[in-house]
């Protein structure tokens, strides 16, 4: 009764923390229902109509800085950038051209030995989008989407190696996960010696972590990372990365190694897309029952009996 | 009536430039200071126009950014409406704070929405992220006074302009 006059003041602040108890399970059921069921990738798909347009916004100014940059660049810069293409255009054309030779012979031999496997890539060019989505998430967005018939988990590469894997399409674009994303996992073998283990991202863009290798594994400093196609999603043989540091975990039973990743992940401007999923791992699908041809059915012999010629 | 409209699009237009500005790339070394954008506009709101803003209006932002982001979506629906309640809630306190004190009050409701934002990351199976994650209320207290002031200045033109 003392109260009396608090009275409105305080209905109205439990009213407001009503409502924000509300909000708050209206905003806790559809983080679980997202978790579960991958909603906001289709509600997305949906809103790619306002969302598009907003990411293409926000890529102007950085767009337009580029620009500035390239006008504004000394001649005697751009030229030297010229000349430095040039001479690696020579030398990856030269080494191609030797690689061209040794192709051939793999494929004759892989003939064979009838194995069905393509080794020219089937890829699709993508520019970036000079957007940040988080910077806890290593996300980047291409300008590529379902309509350029990208889907996901199709690898990301640059001309160094592999990126990531696409997470998301939207229609025109589409948005990968970067290798070094603290979600990331990726089957890899060490070039040199054929173990296998598995990189995973530590949210750091120049840092991957090898946590679990065999003490036995002898594993130095400066071996190079390739994927090892296990898994099914990234096909073997590219290259990942490069060790820089290793050392026994703090149970001294594994040991833990840092790896800088090859591709140039906060550089890249333009990336491909593979075409060719990696194989799947696993028996081969089931083939559909054969039975006799449908022409040799019962049913269908009188009805088409008077018209066949014979 | 005119003036309330010009207030309207004032918000609205405020709002879609935090949304943008979350956007933003910023080199690398940069990037975790990225202040919260849409936190520290909802705060200038619900500091000086309590009547424009409401935990729906936080909501509905939190789920657009959600949208852009591509984080789990209801996740910074859910941060955005605690942090307006809260900034709502003690209105009447933070309003006639000095600049310095309200800034340190703003570091809290940033420093709470990290807060809650790990909680979130935990349950969802996110690992933990690196120190530098806590550097991000700091950034937004710094930007805070001047943000302040522009929306301040622009709202009082604004306000002389229609009368």
């Amino acid at each position: 009764m003392a109260r009396n006059g608090t009275a409105p003041l305080f209905s109205d602040t439990a009213a407001g923390t009503l409502r924000l108890i509300g909000y708050l399970a209206l905003a806790c059921v559809l983080m679980v229902v997202d978790q579960r069921g991958g909603w906001l990738a289709r509600l997305r798909y949906a809103g790619a109509l306002a969302v598009e347009p907003i990411y293409r916004l926000a890529a102007l100014p950085a767009g337009l800085v580029q620009d500035a940059r390239l006008a504004l660049a000394e001649r005697s810069g751009l030229t030297d950038e010229n000349r430095r293409l040039r001479e690696a255009l020579l030398l990856a054309q030269a080494r191609l051209n030797r690689l061209d030779a040794i192709a051939d012979q793999n494929q004759r031999l892989k003939e064979l030995l009838d194995v069905r496997h393509v080794l020219g890539m089937n890829v699709q060019l993508a520019r970036l989008l000079d957007i940040d989505l988080d910077p806890f998430r290593h996300r980047i967005v291409l300008d590529a989407g379902a309509r350029d018939s990208v889907a996901v988990g199709q690898v990301v590469i640059d001309a160094h190696g592999v990126m990531g894997q696409v997470v998301e399409v939207l229609p025109h674009m589409a948005v990968a996960m970067l290798i070094t994303d603290p979600n990331h996992a990726l089957p890899v073998t060490v070039e040199r010696t054929g173990l296998r283990t598995v990189a995973y991202g530590t949210g750091a863009i120049d840092q991957l972590k090898l946590p679990n290798i065999p003490l036995s594994a002898r594993v130095q400093v400066g071996d190079r990372l390739v994927t090892s196609g296990l898994g099914g999603r990234f096909p073997a043989g590219f290259p990942v990365g490069e060790i820089v540091q290793i050392g026994p975990d703090q149970a001294g039973m594994f040991a833990v190694a840092i790896a800088r990743p090859a591709a140039a992940l906060d550089r890249s401007g333009e990336v491909l897309l593979l075409h060719d999923l990696a194989e799947p791992v696993g028996p081969p699908a089931p083939v559909a029952p054969v039975g006799p041809p449908a022409q040799l059915a019962p049913a269908a012999a009188p009805a088409a009996a008077p018209g066949a010629p014979r | 009536m005119t003036r309330l409209r010009a207030q309207f699009l004032l918000l609205a237009s405020s709002l879609a430039a935090a949304l943008l500005l979350t956007l933003m790339p910023l080199p690398a070394a940069l990037l975790p200071l990225k202040p919260y954008w849409p936190a520290l506009v909802l705060i200038f709101w619900s500091l000086e126009a309590p009547e424009h803003v409401g935990l729906g209006l936080a909501f509905a932002v939190g789920l657009f950014a959600d949208l852009l982001n591509g984080a789990l979506l209801g996740e910074q629906a859910l941060r955005l409406t605690a942090l307006t309640f809260i900034a709502l809630r003690f209105r009447a306190r933070l309003r006639f704070f000095p600049m310095w004190q309200q800034a340190l009050a703003v570091l809290a409701l940033l420093l709470n929405d990290r807060v809650l934002l790990l909680m979130v990351r935990a349950f969802a199976g996110d690992p933990l992220p690196s120190a530098n994650y806590w550097l991000e209320p700091f950034s937004g207290t710094l930007v805070w006074p001047f943000l302040f002031l522009l929306l301040d200045d622009l709202r009082a033109r604004l306000r002389v302009h229609e009368t």
